[in-house]
């Protein structure tokens, strides 16, 4: 294995000074829309994945926007009756928990970055990671055939028995997401292989980027869940389909067992899609706190701890679905379990922050919203995980709050994060940092305004995805309402400035935010192979007290076979000093 | 690591470093994606055990349906099957050209004997109305309400079984007319044997289910 060689070999190293005006990177190198659509680069895949997500989030965003207008009044309004509503609902939940949470951190974002931080040269199986691609490309036309034809109502989570007996097109969305489920299970695969096997000389597993942690422990759950999901949407489409009498309580079977499958995937899912953001956040925190992640060993391994008892709280979905009540007691204490990874990482960010060289740009902006918003998020699932507080709070506005609270205010703003902090290093272009933040605090204000009003309803008793309401609780509703508006307005904001970086942006520089981390140490955009060399690593990701140039190794010229020498600067006299450096 | 030579050997794919990258690679995805295959079918199990628990009556009426002696057939085709596609790697490895592409010939023939006893099994129960599903099913020779829900189970778990199979003897080919252009030897072989890792898996999936719904009493 590479990594094992490295500490028994003797390597001879230089220094690589990224260039700030590379002449050769990924977006040269195969140009053309069928070169985009065959390629097995992992930095074009992500990409595709990246403006297939945001599609789907503007589509999901669009139907939540009409619900909420809709619950304007408790009346019908004209385009939207009680039916309707029940599909927007539904697609709402579905697009957004399969098509945007699930595949966006890790198979865009992590696609991009992951191996360029393992200085690899593109996943372990570049093809399989194109394949992913087009599973997800398949999954969503079966989507968009089921929306063609009777839509959907069943909610996201397709409980039986009315998912069997619903007359809208259950079968075409659960094979689509079935067919979804495999591009992530590949990915999973992919990442987990490429992380163990492509790691470049000198990353061993105590220097492995946090972002790299996260998504092993993504990719663990993937492997692990997805398929259970799977075989779990093959019975119900039987069911719906010949009747085998399995989830179906007519035909002799248990609508409590399909809840049982349903969540042993569903709730290991949101840790597929929390766990990677918490991979983003750490990394952009040490960045701009210029400062060594604090409790480096606590950050990786609560990842891998969340993951694991991700696998056994699955029956807190179940409280009230006359599950026995020593399941129902255990399963509380296990959820309540999970809060103690989830604390040390929060206290771990915090300590980062303490007596760092804080610089406050788009992406530590959108840090600060998370640790703020996924705070509250992270303390209303322990209430909800209280059996005595459940029974109250069960299928009330209250679970609809906390969801948002984790998923978008956690995941989607921990995305956003990512998403800022990697676009000079992905398009070589910078944003307008000034709607930037105008668009972060928008959005702040926006979610708080649209959510926070839905804790006080729930625990006064509104229940979710109920189509009317009393007038007790109209002055919540309405401003919910405002809220998703102001949300929808710093979206736009964000979507003009992004795209008027593309095509107007200032030229990135190689490293914008002077990060000490290796995706950093190639140009902006990065070269096709990522690196011109082989990349070297002797600190860690976070160790700012040592010197730039020592993150900026590589196997030295002469030896190396690609001999693309393209990001040497030979007039820096520093190079002079790495001629002879050796790693043994 | 070894560095990028310019002796980079034709199967080596350009992201890898070496030949030995590539095969651990492979090797260690394979071994993921069975995991991951093993919770697929762990899955049916658990509906299996649950419905099992329920009903055991139900299990051991329903069983005697299933005809034990092809089943064991059927089990002695795939643990012969999985001992051919063992050798067709060790043939591999060893540079024995011939003995590689008769091993795999006969790992495809067995498991094409395999699908035509289960094609046999199938229609038998068709005819005589043993159907999926609570309305097809019309068979009357079992004294239970939810005879229908026992052969739900049976069918998916067969049926999924049998689609691996399927996908088996379709990877199986592959590596055939790959091998029959002489593109494996002892340098290279990664093909070859993580298929047959596939293939015993699909072999041992069958083990459990050959005594959980023949063999039961």
């Amino acid at each position: 294995m590479a990594t094992a060689e490295a500490t028994t070999k003797t390597l001879k190293v230089q220094r690589f000074k990224p260039s700030e005006n590379p002449t050769n990177t990924y977006l040269t190198d195969e140009k053309g829309v069928w070169a985009w659509m065959t390629t097995v680069d992992h930095k074009k895949i992500g990409i595709m994945y990246l403006v297939a997500v945001a599609f789907f989030f503007a589509l999901g965003g669009f139907l939540a926007i009409a619900l909420r207008t809709k619950l304007l009044t408790g009346a019908s309004i004209d385009f939207i009756d009680a039916d309707a509503y029940n599909q927007l609902f539904t697609l709402h939940g579905a697009i957004m928990v399969f098509f945007v949470l699930v595949p966006s951190i890790p198979a865009a974002l992590g696609n991009f970055i992951m191996p360029m931080q393992l200085g690899a040269k593109d996943v372990a199986f570049p093809r399989l990671n194109l394949a992913s691609f087009y599973i997800y490309v398949v999954g969503a036309i079966f989507t968009f055939i089921a929306l063609a034809l009777n839509g959907l109502d069943t909610g996201w989570t397709f409980y039986t028995p009315y998912s069997t007996e619903s007359g809208s097109s259950v079968i075409w969305v659960t094979t689509g997401v079935f067919i979804l489920g495999f591009s992530s299970i590949l990915t999973g695969t992919n990442f987990i292989t490429t992380i163990h096997k492509l790691r470049a000389p000198g990353i061993t597993w105590s220097k492995l980027p946090l972002n790299i942690w996260a998504l092993y422990a993504t990719s663990v759950i993937q492997v692990l869940a997805t398929p259970v999901l799977a075989i779990t949407l093959l019975l119900l489409i039987m069911e719906r389909w010949l009747g085998i009498g399995i989830f179906d309580p007519a035909m002799g079977g248990d609508p409590v067992l399909f809840q049982h499958f349903f969540w042993f995937y569903s709730h290991p899912a949101v840790y597929i899609m929390i766990v990677p953001g918490f991979g983003i956040i750490s990394e952009v925190i040490s960045t701009f706190s210029k400062k060594t992640v604090f409790g480096y060993w606590a950050i990786a391994l609560s990842s891998l701890a969340i993951a694991f008892i991700g696998f056994l709280v699955w029956g807190h979905h179940m409280f009230t679905s006359g599950q026995s009540a020593v399941a129902t007691t255990v399963f509380s204490f296990l959820t309540f379990l999970v809060g103690i990874p989830t604390g040390i990482k929060i206290f771990n960010w915090v300590a980062t922050l303490y007596k760092g060289s804080i610089k406050m740009d788009t992406p530590m902006l959108y840090v600060f919203i998370f640790l703020f918003l996924f705070s509250i998020g992270g303390f209303t699932g322990i209430m909800l995980g209280t059996l005595s507080v459940n029974i109250h709070l069960h299928d009330t506005y209250y679970v609809v709050a906390h969801f948002h609270y984790v998923m978008m205010g956690g995941t989607l703003i921990a995305l956003l994060a990512g998403l800022h902090y990697w676009w000079p290093k992905m398009t070589g272009k910078m944003y307008n940092e000034r709607l930037g933040k105008v668009s972060a605090v928008l959005i702040f204000i926006g979610f708080n305004v649209t959510f926070l009003p839905q804790f006080v309803m729930g625990s006064q008793g509104m229940p979710r995805r109920y189509y009317n309401y009393i007038d007790q609780f109209a002055p919540f509703h309405q401003t919910s309402t405002i809220g998703s508006y102001i949300l929808g307005v710093g979206f736009l904001i964000m979507l003009y400035y992004l795209l008027h970086s593309l095509f107007r942006g200032e030229k990135a520089p190689a490293n914008p935010w002077g990060s000490r981390a290796l995706e950093w140490q190639a140009t902006s955009p990065p070269d096709f192979h990522n690196f011109g060399h082989t990349p070297v690593v002797i600190h860690g990701p976070y160790d700012y007290h040592q010197p730039m140039e020592e993150f900026q190794l590589g196997i030295a010229v002469d030896t190396n076979g690609h001999g693309k020498d393209t990001h040497v600067e030979p007039d820096d006299p520093e190079l002079d000093k790495w001629k002879n450096y050796s790693l043994g | 690591m070894a560095n990028h030579s310019s002796t980079h050997p034709a199967h080596v794919q350009h992201h890898f470093v070496d030949s030995e990258q590539q095969f651990d690679s492979a090797k260690m995805g394979m071994w993921v994606f069975i995991v991951n295959e093993v919770l697929f079918f762990g899955g049916l199990f658990c509906a299996y055990i649950v419905f099992r628990t329920w009903y055991p009556d139900l299990f051991t009426q329903a069983a005697t349906q299933l005809d034990t002696f092809w089943g064991a057939v059927n089990t002695v085709v795939l643990i012969g099957s999985s001992l051919t596609v063992a050798m067709a790697i060790r043939s591999a490895q060893k540079n024995q050209q011939r003995g590689l592409e008769i091993n795999l010939l006969i790992t495809i023939a067995l498991a094409c004997v395999f699908l035509v006893i289960k094609y046999f099994e199938y229609s038998h129960k068709i005819h005589i109305g043993i159907l999926p599903g609570a309305e097809n099913y019309t068979f009357e020779g079992i004294d239970h309400p939810l005879a229908h829900v026992f052969f739900g189970i049976y069918y998916i778990m067969t049926g999924v079984h049998g689609l691996h199979v399927i996908v088996g003897i379709g990877l199986m080919l592959w590596i055939y007319f790959r091998a029959r252009k002489g593109e494996f030897g002892s340098e290279y072989y990664t093909p070859v044997e993580i298929t047959g890792l596939y293939w015993h898996l699909v072999d041992l999936i069958w083990i459990f289910l050959f005594p959980l719904l023949y063999l039961i009493e």
